[in-house]
């Protein structure tokens, strides 16, 4: 019995153990993706050369794991001291120079080095097949139906005057002159009605709608996917758009920005890209756009002109009497870039996710709570402590929303 | 007689019927509909068909307009982004404002590349931080239409450009190298930098017999010679107000125009902060002629002719106990004499006598006063001279009188314009023909630089680099903010590439600093302060000679005694000397005293309406005459033979015997048809220029004249006056004030005055909850309020200015000032009391007046759109796109701050009719491109027929709140948040911030000053989130407290 007992004692506890392990190893490599796309994505990917060599097997070619976290950390202490390998690597890289980790711990390295030694390079797949059809939209079905039921409901009552002839005939009431249904003054009303009621839905939405742009999906002057960017090689939305994170103005980055990784990547190698009109695109001819507008020679590896900026076409538009700022929504709102711009990074070519109206701004501001610290560990935003009791005593345990601190008043955007 | 104790006009002084009537009349027009004639809507023809026709034809057109095509906008990014710009976030960079020799140092905020906003700088000692009007507008001058885009030379008859700067240095080159030894000179302003001084005298040193002339249009020469005369030194010095107890100006605009009037105001408003614990503040006396800021804020006003500015010294100086015997003076200024030599004596070491006479004998007695009175070394200080008034009035007559002998073979002038402010300035436009060659670095085809044959513009401070030496020690530096907007060049630059020099003058600059800093480290630090200045600042005294004392004595003794009328010439605060006239900001920033825009004109007494226009303003129908229209009865003002005519306008608490008159304006080029495309647009029909009455001792330019004659001639002129509109229907003063005594006697009679007025609606305590019908709401996080200190206010204008450039407030222009249509969203009030046959008495009370953010506001409760509505931090809120412009709003707004825009003066309508044959010619010039750059990007420009107010600066409050969030910290009370008029105010008379915060300075400014603090009109249960401070007068009677009695007998003696 007792022996039993210590069996079974030992096997929950290595249980426990492997998963205590294995859930570890998760959220080591968990850990390991985030900071790599943080930190390395924009100059480095696992399998690809970029800016920076691709990583996968870098523990194999460096076997020294000191010398490697040291490389990672402070690359010009170890160029200084003169590693052969290492000089050797930056001189191929045109010395392009590599930032510094120095707040990286070892084991956030480590976790980093597991995902890139661990990365399996996503299988190319089409459109996912069998996908759900549009979701919601079935006004088609409704349509149908509808008019199916018209006919019937039109069918029925023609049997009921009909019926109701015959039963006059039987009786000997004497019948009316049929009136043909186009000269009946009931059905003209009724399509009357009906017309008014219709055209003036759309006539309200469509005066409602003017000046509206969504689903704006402008050609632009070089051809730049979202998707290739920011969904294939998860390059951070704040890497180019910087400005979202300190000013009114997310910014179309400069060009000395894009060059940052373009110096090095000259061609195009990814999945076939189309425009919206099905037309293939050459992605390494737009690179070379770039190229002329950033004054860069890819053949000397030079800059030989000063350049001329991108006239990109905006595509979203506020009305010059609204002060929206970027950075108060993504730093101290913590909204999601998607949030507003939808799905950007499976964007190609970018489109206007959302009709950028007012009731559509209020609504978020109506649903969205405010940025205090809560139970789930998140700290909040210090600012807020001034609405502290207000919010302790307005909703117990949950947060409240942005109206309730004023998010809807006008000149919280107005002035 | 009314039992109006203060007054902002004659009619409201007299109640007259006018004035009545225009005080039930919220607008005194209709709105302006075409083609009804003055048959009324009801009777016009066709009403009915003609509405059913325009309502057809705009619905088909916005139709119409709707279907077209969204515009296509684009977005251009920087090919290379400098490193530490992000579009939208503006960069601050310090640098120096620099205008005639005035010197302030400034931050200029640099939106996108576009300096839009100036603000003091606060490391600097001198200004710490305060600004002024003419500070405040220097930004709008960099975008001025008139300056000259490219380097001109003149064929005799017309000017043609200069396609470079290298063809015009060798035109330079051939004309400077043609002089045949004749010597040249370099004619400016004031110079105070050490750089440009270096440059200056090696490019002299390769023209033999050459020298510079430093020229100052308000010279400062008197007092430079008197110094010389007791101290030695050619100098001035610096003066410490905060420091003395008791003040006595003779004539110096010390808080207006007087040689440092920011750093003066500050320390003024320093010496008389009085709190419920601490009731201590300076006595202030003034001696002047005219009603000037400075007169307005002292204790105890006495008038006095300019020719008497000389004897009253001398008898002050002999009441002291001086060498010398006073003279004649009457009653009135003698005891006046008596009461101030007695506070001076008892002040020994804390006391300060300035004088505002350019007569270096006055100047001298002054110093003798101060020296008995123990200035010299306590106020006075003379360790830190100032630097920027250099120029010596005999210099500059020695020059002219070269000029005019042909003994100048070249003359070159920077920064100057004698053509125009000289007194004698005929002479000096027929002696400059005869200089062989004439080269101007001025910004414009001025009075002055159409008569050179050569012409190199120079760039705009906030394009340049630069230094300047305000004070012996102290330094600020100049960057520039923007890259130059026209093809210019520095005048350093161009005397470097004449003498010579490879060096740019920007490589100079930084050769010169690096070294004298000890390093690139110190000159970037420089730059980026903005300032260096001594580690400890020292103050002494210089040892007095009284050696020359008997010899002005006698000298004033044989001045000539005055005439019938006298002359005193004087400066206004908004324009000074005329060097920013093309500015429409300042031309149409109300006068403090008498509230006109727009032009100058002659100042007069009541005395003198009633002697010699048969009007008696303080007579009910009366009054009427004079005031009911803008149109002033014009004068002809003769002194010696010259002769100006310009309108007369009547202002309480003028000497009797006085004529005043604003130097500055009427510039004018010598075709008068090229003056708008010359000196610039704004400036046509500007009033007149005054410069050529002053008159010269044989030492210095004296802006005064003893013998004047001023005859009435038959036209009349309108001049634009606000604050004859807007008033407050009656009722009860909005503003409150105490002898310092009363206040330190019962500390409380404001609070109790408020209990008792509030007694029947629950009382102070529970006046908001019991006052009204309405249900009280809670205010939680933010609430914003403001307070206003009145004794600190000086009535300087500098949040006007400030409020302008914030804010996109337009310009409306003089025809439109005149219908009432003044966009001011922050206004100050005047108010006078006293009485007004007797200068002496009137008291003068300045009251900023602002929309006051009421928490039970009366213009949100008549809106019909709720386009004004109330946030929860406390802001009375304007939508401008909601606005339908019913204008119920300000009908109902008790403060009369709500503005409308009567027409479309930003051109944001797009339609060109909406302005033509409406809009002044300056209103249109800021449509240009040029000044629109100056335009607040976080600010909305507001189109026709909507209603606008102050804001509180809601852009600033919403960045503030932002950059507190970005830091994930709570607000920071005075850092995040301040207003553009608190910013701006040289005297920190107005404290804005988070009134919840128990920390904050607002609260606190409420806790310590309960006994002064009030509400305008707080009985109207409105709830203001704006508090005033009441106004403390260290004197013995409060004409607005004496109550109606007095002024009865004093009219009856009259």
């Amino acid at each position: 019995m007792h022996h039993n007992r210590l069996i079974a004692k030992r096997l929950f506890l290595s249980i426990l153990l492997s998963a205590v392990f294995s859930i570890g190893n998760g959220l080591l490599a968990q850990d390991g993706k985030a900071l790599f796309q943080a930190n390395c994505a924009s100059c480095h990917n696992p399998v690809k050369a970029l800016t920076g060599p691709a990583l996968k097997g870098v523990t194999e070619r460096v076997p020294d794991s000191k010398l490697l976290h040291s490389w990672i950390r402070n690359n010009q202490a170890v160029l200084a001291s003169g590693n052969k390998y290492f000089n050797d690597l930056y001189a191929s890289y045109n010395k392009t120079a590599m930032n510094l980790f120095t707040t990286l711990t070892d084991p956030e390295i480590d976790a980093i080095l597991k995902y890139v030694n661990d990365y399996k390079e996503p299988v190319q797949a089409g459109p996912t097949p069998g996908a759900p059809a549009q979701e919601g939209d079935n006004s088609l079905l409704y349509g149908i139906l509808t008019l199916i039921l018209a006919v019937i409901m039109l069918t029925l009552v023609q049997v009921n005057s009909n019926l109701k002839k015959l039963s006059d005939d039987k009786e000997g009431i004497p019948a009316m002159e049929p009136i043909p249904f186009y000269r009946n003054k009931v059905y003209i009303t009724f399509v009357i009605l009906i017309l008014f009621v219709v055209g003036g839905f759309y006539v309200v939405e469509g005066a409602i709608g003017l000046g509206r742009t969504k689903n704006y999906q402008p050609e632009q002057p070089i051809y730049y996917s979202h998707k290739v960017h920011a969904g294939t090689n998860q390059i951070s939305c704040l890497y180019c758009h910087g400005g979202a994170w300190e000013s009114k103005h997310a910014a179309v980055p400069s060009l000395n920005v894009c060059m940052n990784c373009h110096a090095a990547i000259n061609e195009y190698k990814g999945e076939k890209l189309f425009r919206e009109n099905g037309e293939e695109v050459n992605g390494t001819a737009e690179i070379q756009k770039l190229y002329a507008h950033a004054g860069y020679d890819p053949k000397m590896g030079k800059y030989t002109s000063a350049g001329t900026p991108v006239e990109w076409t905006k595509i979203h538009n506020l009305p010059d009497h609204v002060y929206f700022s970027h950075a108060q929504h993504i730093r101290a709102g913590k909204v999601q870039c998607q949030t507003c711009h939808g799905p950007i990074q499976e964007m190609n070519e970018v489109k206007q996710f959302a009709d950028l109206s007012m009731g559509w701004c209020i609504n978020c501001h109506r649903n969205s709570k405010v940025n205090f610290p809560d139970s789930a560990g998140n700290n909040g935003n210090k600012f807020y402590s001034i609405y502290e009791k207000f919010h302790k005593d307005l909703q117990p345990g949950d947060s409240i929303t942005v109206e309730k601190i004023g998010g809807t008043e006008c000149q919280k955007c107005h002035y | 007689m009314s039992d109006k104790k203060y007054w902002q006009t004659f009619g409201e002084h007299s109640n007259s019927e006018a004035f009545q009537e225009a005080a039930a009349n919220e607008f005194r027009e209709d709105l302006p509909v075409e083609g009804l004639d003055s048959t009324g809507l009801l009777d016009a023809k066709t009403p009915r068909r003609d509405f059913l026709k325009y309502l057809g034809f705009s619905t088909a057109a916005a139709a119409l307009a709707a279907s077209c095509e969204i515009p296509v906008k684009k977005v251009i990014p920087y090919v290379n982004k400098p490193e530490n710009t992000i579009p939208g976030v503006a960069d601050y960079y310090a640098t120096t404002f620099q205008s005639g020799g005035d010197l302030v140092s400034v931050v200029a905020k640099v939106r996108d590349g576009r300096p839009i906003k100036l603000e003091g700088n606060e490391l600097s000692s001198i200004t710490k931080g305060g600004t002024s009007a003419r500070v405040q507008a220097s930004v709008l001058d960099l975008y001025d239409t008139a300056r000259l885009r490219h380097p001109k030379q003149s064929d005799g008859n017309s000017f043609q450009e200069v396609t470079s700067l290298e063809a015009f240095d060798q035109l330079a080159a051939t004309a400077l190298g043609s002089l045949g030894g004749a010597p040249l000179v370099i004619l400016t302003g004031t110079i105070t930098s050490p750089t440009t001084k270096e440059i200056i005298s090696q490019f002299l040193a390769k023209y033999p017999g050459s020298r510079h002339v430093q020229y100052d249009a308000d010279s400062y020469s008197g007092m430079l010679l008197a110094n010389e005369a007791a101290y030695g030194k050619k100098a001035i010095p610096s003066y410490q107000f905060d420091k003395a107890k008791v003040i006595v100006s003779l004539g110096a605009d010390f808080l207006g125009t007087w040689l440092s009037p920011i750093e003066f105001a500050r320390q003024y408003a320093a010496g008389r902060r009085v709190t419920d614990k601490n009731a201590e503040m300076s006595r202030h006396y003034q001696f002047e002629s005219l009603l000037s800021v400075t007169g307005g804020n002292a204790d105890k006003r006495f008038t006095l002719r300019p020719s008497e500015t000389g004897p009253l010294a001398l008898a002050l100086l002999a009441e002291l106990g001086g060498p010398v015997s006073a003279p004649a003076l009457d009653g009135r200024l003698k005891s006046a004499v008596q009461l101030a030599a007695k506070d001076l004596s008892a002040a020994k070491g804390s006391a300060l006598v300035v004088c505002g006479s350019n007569n270096p004998h006055v100047q001298l007695i002054v110093n003798a006063i101060n020296e008995a009175i123990g200035a010299n070394g306590t106020t006075i200080n003379w360790a830190a001279p100032v630097l920027w008034r250099q120029g010596l009035d005999a210099e500059m007559s020695s020059l002219v009188a070269d000029m005019d002998g042909g003994k100048v073979g070249a003359l070159l002038v920077y920064g100057a314009n004698p053509a125009y402010d000289y007194y004698d300035a005929d002479k000096f436009r027929a002696a400059i023909k005869k200089v062989k060659t004439t080269i101007s670095f001025n910004d414009r085809l001025d009075e002055t630089t159409e008569l050179c044959k050569y012409i190199l513009p120079a760039p705009h401070f906030l394009e340049s680099w630069g230094d300047a030496e305000p004070k012996t020690g102290y330094f600020s530096f100049m960057q520039p903010t923007i890259a130059p907007l026209f093809k210019t060049r520095s005048f350093e630059d161009s005397l470097l590439k004449w003498s010579g020099a490879t060096d740019t003058y920007e490589a100079y600059f930084k050769a010169y600093w690096t070294a004298k800093l000890g390093g690139i480290d110190g000159y970037e630090k420089a730059l980026q302060d903005g300032v260096v200045e001594p580690a400890a600042p020292s103050t002494g005294g210089a040892p007095f000679s009284s050696a020359k004392v008997s010899e002005a004595a006698a000298a004033i003794g044989s001045m000539k005694k005055g005439g019938a009328y006298e002359l005193a010439l004087y400066q206004k605060v908004s324009m000074g000397t005329g060097k920013q006239a093309n500015n429409p900001w300042l031309l149409e920033l109300p006068d403090p005293i008498t509230k006109a825009t727009w032009d100058n004109y002659a100042v007069v007494s009541p005395k003198y309406a009633r002697d010699n226009w048969h009007i008696d303003l303080g007579d009910r129908r009366q009054a009427d005459k004079f005031e009911v229209h803008p149109d002033r009865q014009v004068v002809s003002v003769k002194v010696g033979g010259k002769e100006i005519t310009l309108p007369a306008l009547v202002v309480p608490g003028v000497h009797d015997e006085v004529i005043g008159i604003a130097v500055g304006y009427g510039r004018q080029s010598a075709n008068k048809d090229n003056t708008a495309d010359y000196i610039g647009k704004a400036v046509v029909g500007a009033g007149r220029n005054a410069f050529p009455l002053a008159t010269f001792n044989g030492l210095t330019v004296e802006w005064s004249a003893p013998e004047a004659t001023c005859e009435t001639t038959k036209e009349f002129y309108q001049v634009a006056q606000t604050q004859t509109h807007s008033n407050y229907e009656g009722r009860t003063e909005a503003v409150k004030e105490l002898t310092l005594e009363d206040f330190k006697k019962s500390p409380d009679e404001i609070l109790n005055e408020r209990e008792e007025e509030l007694k029947p609606y629950g009382g102070l305590k529970s006046f908001t909850e019991q006052g009204t019908l309405y249900g009280v709401y809670d205010k939680p996080g933010i609430h914003w309020g403001m307070s206003v200190d009145m004794n600190s206010c000086v009535g300087c204008g500098a949040c006007v200015v400030a409020c302008h450039a914030e804010n996109n407030v337009s310009v409306v222009g003089k025809k439109e000032v005149l219908r009432y249509h003044d966009m001011h969203w922050l206004r100050i009030d005047r108010y006078f009391s006293g009485n007004l046959q007797e200068a002496d008495s009137i008291q003068t009370v300045f009251q900023p007046m602002l929309c006051q953010h009421c928490d039970n506001a009366p213009c949100e409760n008549v809106c019909p759109v709720s386009a004004t509505n109330h946030s929860s931090e406390g802001l009375n809120q304007m939508a401008y796109n909601r606005c339908i412009g019913t204008r119920y709003c300000a009908n109902n707004c008790p403060f009369k701050v709500r503005r409308f825009n009567w027409a479309d003066y930003t051109g944001a309508d797009s339609f060109p009719d909406n302005q033509n044959g409406i809009i002044s010619d300056a209103t249109m010039m800021m449509n240009d491109e040029l000044p629109r750059m100056v335009l607040n990007p976080d600010v909305t420009v507001r189109s026709r027929g909507v209603m606008e107010k102050c804001s509180f600066c809601v852009q600033r409050l919403q960045e503030g709140k932002l950059k507190a969030k970005k830091a994930d910290r709570p607000l920071k009370d005075m850092e995040d948040v301040r207003t553009a008029c608190q910013q701006a105010c040289p005297t920190e008379a107005i404290v804005f911030g988070n009134a919840n915060d128990k920390e904050s300075r607002i609260r606190q400014t409420r806790l310590e000053n309960e006994g002064r603090l009030f509400y305008a009109l707080e009985e109207l249960h409105v709830l203001p989130n704006v508090n005033y401070l009441a106004k403390i007068r260290n004197t013995d009677v409060i004409q607005g407290k004496a109550g109606e009695k007095k002024e009865e007998t004093a009219e009856k003696k009259a």
